[in-house]
C-alpha cells in the first residue's frame, strides 16, 4: 500500500476547500463547482497553456516575519495575490494556494480572449457540425459580447480540407488549440499533423502524400473545441441537437470502447467515445466507431422467413417458431449443432447454452474473428464477448476448435441440423456445399448471407444499437449494451427469440424481462454472483479471476 | 534529389553537434540545403524528414516559420532590405521603391502569398524584412550574404552594377 | 554607403566595446593575444567555478538582453551537484528593432564573446554550449566559426581544456529571421528542432527544464563579454562602475533623429538621457524639437518631451528622496527608466523630433509584433495582427473615432495575458503611444484622405 495522498488546503473564490496533492488547479476548481473555461486543456494530454482562456487569479499565502503564513481574522492564512492572471491548466494547487475564478480581472481576460478568438472566427454556424457543441459557441454566450468593434478584413485560411480519409478540415475555424497535434503526437504517435505558417496566419496541416489516415484519427474531430476538424462521415448529415443520445459500447473487438450512440428515430448517426479510464481513457478506434452503418442498412432482415417448396416465404414469428421446434424435434442429440456467435449479448449466450442443453447436443462453438490488434485500444480478438462466450459454456478455452469437427461430421452426414446464432457458416468454415448438405438450417440473423439464404428458417434478430444486454471485454469487464433505436419491421431483439424457442422446445415458461435472464446467469455463474442488470452501471464491472475460465455448470432445469 | 558526397559528410558532421537530439539539426540542415539549391523543395523536406528521423510534417512547420527558408528560387542575387522602426525613419520605403525602379521589379506585384518579388530576367530578387539590427546606420540592406549600411538612394545603380 | 567607423566619444567608458572600430583590430585570435586574449580565462581557471559565481554575483550584472535579470542569481538556480548535463547557449538573436550591438562584437571581437562564454561555461559546468545567432548575420557566423576553430586550436575548446581536464564544446547555430527566438525558451524550442513557440513558466524555468528539459543558461553576447572583465577587475571592482544595482557599463544603441547615431559604451546611469542625446550624439537634427523617445528597443514604453517623472533616489545618508524631472534628466540606467514608466530593455534608444508622426511610427512597430508573433497564444497572435490592422486602416484614411480607445483596450488583452514577454513586448507601444499621444491618434478620425501612405512618417509630408 502506498502512503495516502495528503489533503491541500486551497482557497477558491474566498471558501476554503480540501484536495488531494496533485490535482490541478483546473481540476479543483471544476470540483469545488467553479467550472474554468478552457479550449487547449484536455486532461489526458499535455498543457502547452496556449489558449489563455483559463486565465484566473492566483495568490499564495503571505508570509509574516518569522517566514510562517500569516493568518486572517478567520485563522486562515492571508492571501498575497499575483498581479498578473495565471493560467489553471498547468499548474498543480499548492497548501495555502488562493483561487479567484470569478474576480473582475478574470471576467476581463475571459472577455478579452472570447473577442480574439472570434474577431477572425467565420460567422458560419448555421451551417456548422459544431453547432450546438461548440465551446465556442458555448462560451460565448457567457463571456462574448453581442456586437463587434472588428472592423478589419479576417484572416483568409484553407478551407474543406481532407486531412485524411475520414477527417475534414476547416481552418479558419479552428482556434489552434493544438489538441489535434498532441493527441496524434502523444496518444495515437502518429506525429501527423503540425502548424504552418506563423502569427495570425498560423493554420493546422498534415504534410501532402501523409495524410491524417491513423485508425484513431477521428478522436481529434472529438477534441477539437470548435468546427475546425469534422468527421467526414457524419459531416452535414443531422444536427446535433436533435441526435438522441444512449451510452453503450462498440462490438467491433474485444476491448469494448463505452461509446455514446447518437441516433434519430431509426437511424444511428454516429458513435462517440465514452471517457471511461478503466477502458479507453476518452478515445476509440475509427474502425470501430465507423463500424455501424451496416445497421442502417436497407438490406436488414425485417420478417421471419420459412422454406415452403424451395423458397423462403415471409411469416410471422408463431409459425416460424413451431417450424423451427418442430424441424429440431426430428434429429438426435448429437445429429444438431449450435453455432453461436461471440458479439452475441451474455444474455443471449446464456439463453443458447440452456437451448444447447435442452437440445443435448455436445456440438457448440463460437466463430473466432481475429484481426490485427495495436498497442492502444484495438484488440486482436474482434469477438468483443469471448470471455463471456467462454464463461457461459457456450465455447470452451479455445474458442473455434469445434468448429472443424462439426463441419467434418456435417460432411460425413453425421450433423444434420445447424442452428446459426448471428454468424454465416462460411466463415466458420462450411461451403456452400456442406450448407445443401443439412437437413435443417436456422438461421438468426440481422443481414443476409449465404447461410441466410440456404436456410430452412430465418429469424430477423437485432443489431448491437437495439439491444439492451452485457458482455465481458478481454480484461474481464462486465458492460452493458443499452438500446439506441428500435430493430427495423418485425426483428426481435435476440434473446427473445432464444427464449420463444426454448419455450417452444421444453413447453415451459420462460423469462420475462431481461433481467430475469441475467439473473439466472448471476445465479449460477459464480464470477458474476450478486450482480444485476443495474448494478454493472455505465462504466462496468470488472470480474475477478476470469483470465481462467471455467466451463459453466449445467444449470438446474428449474431455472428455465 | 542528388546531395553530393561532401555536402552529405558536412551534413553528417553536423547533426553530431547534437548529440541528445537529431531533430535539433532541422535548421541547420535547411540552411545547408538551401545553400546548396537555393530554396528548399519537397524532395529537400523530405530528405531532412528521414535523415533526422522525424515526420516531414516536423520540417515544414520550420520550413513556413522562417521567412529566411525559401520554398522557391530567389533571384540570382537577392536584396533584402530593412523595413523596421530606425530603418524606415531613415527612408527606407523609398529605398525599396529606389531598388525595385533600378532592378526592374514590380514593386506592386507583392502578394499575401509570400512570393518573392523578382525582376522578370530572375536576376534580382528583393524582400523587405525586418529589423537587420543596424539601426544607427539606416538605411541598411543586405545583397545576398553582404551587408550596407546608410544606403542612398543615389547609391543603388552602381550598387546594383556589383551584382551583374 | 560603406562601414561607418567613429572614434570614441569622450564620455564613453569602453570596456566591452574597447576593440571596437579601433583602427587595425581584426576578429583574428592574433589581435585579440595583442590585447591580452584568454588571460582572463587562465585566471578563472584557477578558481573554483562557485568562486567566479560568486564573482558574478558581487559584480551586480544584469543580463544585457531585455529583461535585466541578475546574471550571478540565474547561474545560482543551478545546483552545485547537478547530475543533469546543463547546457549554455548564448544568446545572439540580436533582434529587438533599435539595437545592434551584439553585432559589433560577433563581427569586430569574437574572441571577446568566446573568452566570455568559456569562463561562464566552467562557473556553471557546462561541457556542450551553444552559440544562437541570428540568421541575418550569415557573415558573423563565418566569423564566429573561424574564431571557434582557432580557439579550439589553441585549446581553449575540446577535450581537457588547457589541461584542466575540463571539456566544452561550443557550436554555432543560425536563426532564420524569427524575433521570437529571442525569447529564452523559443530559443530553446528552435535549438531543439521544433517551432519556437516559447514555454510556460512555470514549469519550464530554463534554468531547470531548459534544452532538452535540462539545466540551461541562457546569456547575451554583452553579458557573457562582461564575465571575462568581471574576472579581471573582480566582482566587487566592476560593482563600482555605474550605480547600485544597476553595475557596469551599458552599450547604448541610438538610432532616429540625432545628428550622430550609433552605439556609445557609458556607465550604467552616468549620463542622462537629454545629454546622450544633445551631448553624445550632438544633438537634434538642426531647427527640430524632440518629440518622443523609446529608450530600450521598440517594446519599451515611448517617454514623450515634456512628460515630468518622480524619481526616487538614495541621498548620501541613506535616506531616499524624491524629486520630479522631465524627461531629459532620466539617468538612463534600469530603475530610472523604469521609474520613469519604460524600460532599458536592450539599450536601443530610438529618438523621434517633431517631424514625426505617432500614428505612422506606431504602425510602423505594429506590422513588426504582427510580423514576428510566433502565433501560439490567442491574445498574442490575434492581438497583435489586429493593432497592425487598425493602424494600417487610420493611416490609410479609414480611421474612426474608436480607434484609439479599441487599441488601447487590445493592448490592454495581450498584456500580462500571453505565454511570453512577447504580449508586453507588442502591447506597451500601443498603450504608451496612444496614451501619450492621445489627441494625434483621435485627430485621425477627422481625416478623410489618405495619410500619405507608409513613407518615412515626417508629419509634414502628410496632409
Amino acid at each position: 500500500m502506498s502512503d495516502p495522498v495528503p489533503l491541500l488546503n486551497v482557497q477558491i473564490d474566498g471558501i476554503w476547500h480540501q484536495f488531494p496533492k496533485g490535482t490541478r488547479v483546473i481540476e479543483a476548481c471544476a470540483q469545488a463547482g467553479k467550472f474554468v473555461p478552457r479550449y487547449c486543456y484536455h486532461p489526458k494530454l499535455s498543457s502547452p497553456g496556449n489558449c489563455r482562456m483559463c486565465l484566473i487569479e492566483m495568490g499564495m499565502p503571505k508570509m509574516g516575519p518569522d517566514k510562517k503564513p500569516e493568518l486572517g481574522a478567520d485563522g486562515k492564512p492571508v492571501i498575497s495575490w499575483i498581479p498578473r492572471p495565471q493560467i489553471s491548466c498547468a499548474q498543480d494547487i499548492a497548501e495555502g494556494m488562493g483561487i479567484r475564478t470569478d474576480s473582475p480581472l478574470t471576467r476581463e481576460c475571459r472577455h478579452g480572449v472570447m473577442e480574439f478568438l472570434l474577431i477572425n472566427h467565420p460567422l458560419d454556424c448555421p451551417i456548422c457540425d459544431q453547432a450546438g457543441e461548440c465551446r465556442l459557441q458555448e462560451f460565448s454566450v457567457q463571456y462574448g459580447t453581442a456586437g463587434s468593434r472588428f472592423l478589419e478584413e479576417k484572416v483568409k485560411k484553407p478551407k474543406r480540407i481532407a486531412l485524411g480519409p475520414r477527417v475534414t478540415l476547416d481552418d479558419e475555424r479552428c482556434i489552434l488549440c493544438s489538441r489535434c497535434i498532441r493527441f496524434m503526437k502523444e496518444v495515437a504517435k502518429d506525429d501527423v499533423l503540425g502548424f504552418v505558417s506563423r502569427g495570425g496566419h498560423t493554420y493546422l496541416t498534415a504534410y501532402p502524400g501523409r495524410p491524417l489516415d491513423s485508425n484513431y484519427s477521428l478522436n481529434t474531430v472529438d477534441i477539437c473545441p470548435v468546427g475546425a476538424l469534422t468527421s467526414t462521415d457524419f459531416r452535414f448529415k443531422m444536427r446535433v441537437w436533435f441526435l438522441k443520445e444512449t451510452k453503450s459500447i462498440c462490438t467491433s473487438c474485444a476491448t469494448g470502447c463505452n461509446t455514446v450512440i447518437g441516433a434519430r428515430e431509426r437511424v444511428i448517426y454516429r458513435q462517440t467515445p465514452r471517457e471511461n479510464d478503466d477502458v479507453n481513457s476518452c478515445w476509440m478506434c475509427d474502425y470501430g466507431r465507423l463500424n455501424f452503418h451496416y445497421v442502417n442498412s436497407e438490406d436488414r432482415l425485417t420478417a421471419p422467413q420459412i422454406r415452403l417448396n424451395g423458397t423462403l416465404e415471409t411469416s410471422d414469428w408463431g409459425p416460424a417458431i413451431v417450424r423451427t421446434a418442430e424441424e429440431l424435434g426430428r434429429f438426435r442429440p448429437d445429429e444438431v449443432a449450435v453455432i453461436a456467435s461471440g458479439r452475441m449479448t451474455n444474455e443471449e449466450l446464456w439463453l443458447a447454452r440452456r437451448l444447447i442443453e435442452t437440445l443435448g447436443t455436445p456440438h457448440h462453438d463460437v466463430v473466432p474473428r481475429w484481426g490485427e490488434g495495436d498497442d492502444l485500444l484495438l484488440n486482436a480478438d474482434r469477438n468483443p464477448n469471448t470471455l463471456g462466450a467462454q464463461l457461459l459454456g457456450v465455447a470452451n478455452e479455445r474458442p473455434g476448435e469445434n468448429l472443424a469437427r462439426i463441419v467434418a461430421r456435417v460432411r460425413a452426414g453425421e450433423i444434420k441440423a445447424v442452428l446459426a446464432l448471428q454468424e454465416d457458416l462460411l466463415e466458420a468454415g462450411f461451403t456452400a456445399g456442406d450448407l445443401n448438405r443439412l437437413t435443417f438450417l436456422l438461421a438468426l440473423n440481422i443481414l443476409p448471407n449465404p447461410t441466410v439464404e440456404a436456410a430452412t428458417v430465418v429469424l430477423p434478430g437485432a443489431a448491437f444499437a437495439e439491444k439492451r444486454g452485457s458482455m465481458i471485454n478481454a480484461k474481464g469487464r462486465l458492460q452493458r449494451l443499452n438500446r439506441a433505436i428500435a430493430a427495423p419491421g418485425n426483428a426481435q431483439n435476440d434473446w427473445e427469440v432464444l427464449r420463444e424457442l426454448l419455450q417452444q422446445l421444453s413447453g415451459t415458461a420462460g423469462p420475462y424481462v431481461i433481467e430475469d435472464v441475467f439473473k439466472q446467469i448471476a445465479g449460477t455463474i459464480p464470477e458474476m454472483r450478486g450482480l444485476s442488470l443495474s448494478k454493472i452501471g455505465d462504466r462496468g464491472y470488472q470480474l475477478e479471476d476470469v483470465e481462467d475460465v471455467p466451463a459453466a455448470p449445467a444449470p438446474e432445469p428449474a431455472h428455465l | 534529389m542528388d546531395i553530393p558526397a561532401e555536402l552529405e559528410a558536412v551534413i553528417d558532421e553536423v547533426i553530431k553537434h547534437y548529440p541528445v537530439s537529431k531533430r535539433s539539426a532541422s535548421l541547420p540542415l535547411l540552411h545547408l540545403l538551401q545553400e546548396h539549391f537555393g530554396y528548399i523543395t519537397d524532395q529537400a523536406i523530405e530528405w531532412i524528414a528521414q535523415k533526422l528521423e522525424i515526420e516531414p510534417v516536423n520540417v515544414l512547420e520550420l520550413v513556413t516559420f522562417y521567412p529566411m527558408i525559401r520554398r522557391e528560387p530567389a533571384g540570382k542575387h537577392h536584396i533584402r532590405v530593412c523595413r523596421t522602426l530606425s530603418c524606415a525613419m531613415a527612408g527606407s520605403y523609398r529605398l525599396l521603391e529606389t531598388f525595385c525602379k533600378h532592378a526592374n521589379i514590380d514593386l506592386h506585384a507583392r502578394d499575401h502569398g509570400g512570393h518573392l518579388l523578382k525582376s522578370p530576367d530572375g536576376h534580382y530578387s528583393i524582400e523587405f524584412v525586418e529589423c537587420l539590427a543596424s539601426c544607427g546606420t539606416g538605411p541598411v540592406c543586405m545583397i545576398n550574404d553582404d551587408f550596407y549600411e546608410a544606403v542612398s538612394d543615389e547609391e543603388v545603380p552602381q550598387l546594383l552594377q556589383k551584382y551583374q | 554607403m560603406g562601414t561607418v567607423i567613429r572614434t570614441p566619444h569622450p564620455r564613453e567608458k569602453r570596456i566591452i566595446f574597447k576593440n571596437i572600430d579601433r583602427p587595425g583590430y581584426t576578429p583574428g585570435i592574433d589581435s585579440y593575444f595583442a590585447d591580452g586574449g584568454y588571460e582572463e580565462l587562465r585566471k578563472a581557471f584557477t578558481m573554483k567555478p562557485q568562486d567566479i559565481v560568486a564573482e558574478v554575483k558581487a559584480s551586480g550584472l544584469r543580463g544585457r538582453g531585455g529583461a535585466g535579470f541578475p546574471c550571478g542569481a540565474k547561474w545560482g538556480f543551478i545546483r552545485p551537484g547537478e547530475t543533469k548535463p546543463v547546457y549554455l547557449i548564448c544568446n545572439a538573436d540580436e533582434s529587438e528593432p533599435g539595437t545592434f550591438k551584439d553585432r559589433y562584437i560577433i563581427h569586430q571581437d569574437p574572441h571577446q564573446l568566446l573568452e566570455g562564454m568559456i569562463i561562464s561555461c566552467y562557473a556553471v559546468n557546462a561541457r556542450l554550449a551553444y552559440i544562437y545567432i541570428r540568421g541575418e548575420f550569415p557573415l558573423g557566423a563565418k566569423i564566429l566559426e573561424r574564431a571557434l576553430a582557432e580557439a579550439r586550436a589553441h585549446g581553449f575548446l575540446g577535450k581537457n581544456v588547457l589541461g584542466t581536464g575540463f571539456d566544452l564544446e561550443i557550436y554555432i547555430f543560425r536563426g532564420a529571421g524569427a524575433y521570437i527566438c529571442g525569447e529564452e525558451t523559443g530559443l530553446i524550442e528552435s535549438l531543439e528542432g521544433k517551432r519556437p513557440y516559447p514555454r510556460i513558466k512555470p514549469p519550464y524555468f530554463p534554468a531547470a527544464l531548459g534544452l532538452y528539459m535540462a539545466p540551461t543558461i541562457v546569456n547575451n553576447v554583452e553579458t557573457l563579454c562582461n564575465v571575462k572583465h568581471i574576472i579581471r577587475m573582480g566582482g566587487a571592482e566592476y560593482a563600482r562602475i555605474g550605480r547600485p544595482n544597476n553595475t557596469g557599463t551599458r552599450v547604448l544603441c541610438v538610432s532616429g533623429d540625432v545628428q550622430k547615431p550609433g552605439y556609445y559604451e557609458l556607465e550604467v546611469g552616468a549620463i542622462t538621457l537629454g545629454e546622450l542625446i544633445h551631448d553624445v550624439c550632438s544633438g537634434l537634427k538642426p531647427g527640430r524639437k524632440l518629440k518622443a523617445v523609446i529608450p530600450g528597443g521598440s517594446s519599451a514604453k515611448v517617454l514623450r518631451a515634456g512628460e515630468r517623472y518622480k524619481l526616487k533616489t538614495k541621498q548620501p545618508d541613506g535616506s531616499m528622496a524624491e524629486r520630479e524631472i522631465g524627461i531629459e534628466e532620466v539617468p538612463m540606467d534600469f530603475d530610472s527608466l523604469a521609474a520613469a514608466g519604460s524600460m532599458a530593455g536592450s539599450g536601443g534608444v530610438i529618438v523621434m523630433d517633431d517631424s514625426r508622426d505617432m500614428v505612422w511610427a506606431l504602425n510602423n512597430i505594429n506590422e513588426f509584433y504582427a510580423h514576428e508573433s510566433c502565433g501560439q497564444c490567442t491574445p498574442c497572435r490575434e492581438g497583435s495582427l489586429w493593432m497592425k490592422k487598425l493602424t494600417a486602416r487610420m493611416l490609410d484614411g479609414g480611421a474612426v473615432p474608436a480607434d484609439p480607445d479599441t487599441l488601447k483596450s487590445v493592448a490592454d488583452n495581450i498584456a500580462g495575458r500571453t505565454i511570453c514577454a512577447f504580449g508586453e513586448a507588442c502591447a506597451w507601444p500601443t498603450q504608451s503611444f496612444v496614451a501619450k499621444f492621445r489627441d494625434e491618434f483621435a485627430g485621425y478620425a477627422a481625416r478623410n484622405v489618405p495619410a500619405g501612405g507608409h513613407g518615412n512618417g515626417n508629419a509634414e509630408s502628410q496632409p
